[in-house]
């Protein structure tokens, strides 16, 4: 790391401690929207650091953050609750290197159904165990508050940053810029393509489930409808291409607006957040393809242009 | 430059405006309330939470609101969609106890959504009355939110009553020991199937049949195609709405009429004799009303006028009785003052006076007298088993779909 990297860093690492104070600083009712908040910008993210690259759209977001919440359902009485997320994290990347071997070689649309579909497997899957067992809506009775789950959330946010940051500068996250532009071209200088993107799509398995885990007691009651609601693949993929997925920070300009907009939509005109969804979605395909960060590329060449002539 | 100078006698405007309120709004209690206005509930919410609510603010403030010491208080209502979602839910009883500070709060709508809404409401000192939360944990709920009262009962009960209506009608010997037993799986009814089932089987009851369908399944003619084959005398589902119709339809179609049959949740909905008419008579269900009782003959001809459609025969009587109970602990209090309403509720020794009959709580915030089961007579959901209530009817054996 040379001084310049370090110079980068110190800025995001001083938003990260400030974010940190939210819960001190401001009223319950800030500390439930940063909380949602947290939550999104590591789905988001973790989700963009696969998804930017390889320009797979991945729906499953929702089924790893349901086995995130089941974990800890079924756990949180007989385990430490820190073990928690961390036995999500692990089982979520095992089921996204499962499911990535076996569809990672379907692409386009192939790959959106199916993903989109595996939140509803895993669902119907579980049910059946509870089923089976005898097992059924689970109470997830712990003393943590909301506090607590906005700190974890944020750390998880730093090790996504940091895996992200991490992988931007590996050669892994250079073969999958070179798998995302033309992938017969990786195939063809050598890379090993499928076992690259399965890698990298166990990331946001792991923080997705992870994200599941930390948030089951704010939800205290588990049950399958709710842990995986396909909603929030869709708002997931939205806000991350809202915000932009050519870097790192993309997604967290998404997540804030767009969080805040929900907010106000909900406030005013209960009725009409579906419609806000779809509007949004419209907006990022007509008017800004590249999310919040190419506008912003943009804005900075005609700026220096502008100064250059 | 024009549009700072708008835009400042625009604020201005407004906190005219707002000083006004204020010197005005000694006398309103806000209430807030949040539940599901879309997604899936909220098809159950508009028959039996959202009516009932609206009804309650309105007769009250009718009656010219609420009495304290200071004099009448007419009621606010603020209502936001949750959309069917615990996020949305935690997040609006935040907001309306913060951004809107709001007096007091309607419980959320379902059990899913008043056990994820119950932290908020608890960590902010507001009561949670729940019409619409069924669990068998009140003793561990009620010692985590020691705010939150239950008013619709416990499922090990209903569970049990349900296999006791079967054990009386054998003993009388009007039945047979053939029973058929399915549920939806998902939470509720596995729970449901898994304690009657073991009530049943402990009283000598044969499971001749036994199944379960995913919910949201539409061709339900195979679980009825069995119970139907395997001869049962007693058809038992723990259903959730979308399936009891298909189910009852089903049953209707293929000529399925044992000598009890019965579905959960929804039978009890003025929908279900909207669909099947008399065809429905002597069908069993989860919950009920005494019906006779003028009380509820009332609520059930005000509620009518306001939405247009009938309450429903068990949780909407619940859920206006929430907000009586409020009111009166409110009275009885003589303020708004939220702390001091939260210890008149957990003081065991008050009762109050509902649409169901007299309230009171136990050591767990429960309220031990409710319907367990009802049945469809003469067009009416007639509570058959009840803790605690009277009124109960005779259960009517199953004659066919008429």
């Amino acid at each position: 790391m040379n001084a310049q990297e370090i110079g980068k860093v110190i800025p995001w690492a001083l938003l990260l401690l400030a974010a940190a104070f939210v819960p001190v600083v401001f009223s319950p009712y800030w500390l439930s929207m940063a909380t949602t908040m947290a939550m999104f910008v590591v789905l988001a993210t973790s989700w963009a650091l696969f998804s930017g690259p390889t320009h797979y759209i991945s729906l499953a977001t929702a089924a790893f953050f349901g086995v995130g919440t089941f974990v800890t359902g079924l756990g949180f009485q007989t385990l430490p609750f820190w073990m928690l997320p961390l036995i999500a994290a692990a089982l979520g990347g095992i089921l996204a290197a499962l499911v990535g071997m076996v569809t990672l070689r379907l692409s386009g649309v192939y790959f959106v159904i199916f993903t989109l579909g595996l939140a509803e497997l895993v669902r119907q899957l579980v049910t059946w165990v509870q089923n089976q067992t005898g097992q059924r809506g689970m109470y997830v009775l712990t003393s943590i508050t909301e506090r607590d789950i906005y700190w974890m959330l944020l750390g998880l946010a730093a090790l996504v940053y940091l895996a992200g940051w991490l992988i931007g500068r590996s050669k892994l996250g250079f073969a999958l810029r070179i798998i995302g532009n033309d992938e017969t071209v990786a195939r063809h200088v050598g890379i090993d393509t499928a076992l690259a993107k399965v890698a990298l799509f166990t990331i946001p398995g792991m923080a997705a489930a992870a994200v599941g885990a930390i948030l089951a007691p704010r939800y205290i009651y588990i049950e399958p409808s709710t842990a995986f609601a396909p909603l929030l693949s869709f708002q997931v993929v939205i806000m991350a291409l809202l915000g932009g997925t050519g870097r790192l920070w993309g997604p967290l300009a998404g997540v804030i607006p767009f969080t805040l907009l929900w907010e106000f939509i909900t406030r005013q005109a209960p009725n009409q957040t579906l419609l806000l969804l779809g509007i949004v979605f419209l907006l990022i395909v007509y008017v800004l393809p590249g999310g919040f960060v190419g506008l912003w590329a943009r804005i900075r060449r005609r700026f220096h242009q502008g100064g250059g002539a | 430059m024009f549009r700072r100078t708008l835009m400042t006698a625009t604020a201005a405007m407004a906190l005219a405006v707002a000083g006004l309120g204020a010197a005005s709004a000694q006398e309103t209690i806000r209430l807030g309330a949040a539940a599901p206005q879309s997604g899936p509930l909220a098809g159950g919410a508009a028959v039996t939470h959202w009516p009932a609510v609206r009804l309650w603010v309105q007769q009250t403030n009718a009656a010219g609101g609420l009495q304290l010491a200071s004099g009448k208080a007419l009621i606010e209502l603020v209502e936001y969609d949750d959309q069917t979602n615990p996020q949305q839910a935690i997040q609006a009883a935040q907001r309306l106890a913060t951004q809107d500070q709001v007096d007091f709060m309607v419980a959320p709508y379902s059990t899913g959504l008043n056990l994820a809404a119950a932290p908020i409401f608890a960590q902010l000192g507001y009561p949670q009355i729940t019409g619409t939360a069924v669990t068998n944990q009140q003793p561990e709920l009620a010692a985590q939110f020691p705010n939150m009262f239950f008013l619709l009962g416990r499922t090990g009960v209903m569970a049990e009553d349900t296999a006791k209506v079967l054990v009386d009608l054998r003993e009388a010997g009007s039945i047979g020991n053939r029973v058929a037993l399915v549920n939806v799986a998902d939470a509720f009814g596995i729970e449901m199937a898994g304690i009657s089932k073991a009530v049943l089987e402990g009283a000598g009851f044969e499971i001749v049949y036994q199944s379960s369908y995913p919910l949201g399944t539409q061709d339900l003619a195979p679980i009825i195609d069995g119970a139907k084959s395997a001869e049962a005398d007693a058809f038992i589902a723990w259903s959730y709405p979308g399936d009891t119709f298909a189910l009852t339809d089903q049953a209707i179609v293929q000529g399925f009429a044992p000598s009890v049959f019965f579905t959960a949740v929804a039978t009890a909905f003025p929908a279900y004799a909207g669909r099947f008419g008399e065809q429905i008579e002597g069908v069993l269900g989860m919950g009920g009303v005494n019906a006779d009782d003028p009380a509820f003959q009332a609520f059930s001809a005000a509620h009518t006028e306001l939405a247009g459609q009938g309450p429903d025969f068990w949780a909407s009587a619940a859920t206006y009785a929430t907000l009586e109970v409020l009111g009166q602990a409110i009275e009885a209090v003589g303020s708004a003052d939220r702390a001091a309403v939260l210890a008149h509720l957990q003081d065991r020794a008050n009762s109050y006076e509902t649409i169901l009959g007299p309230v009171d709580f136990n050591e767990n915030n429960d309220n031990e007298r409710y319907w367990t089961v009802g049945q469809w007579q003469n067009g009416v959901f007639r509570g058959v088993s009840a803790r605690g209530r009277d009124g109960a009817v005779d259960v009517q054996l199953f004659d066919g779909w008429n």
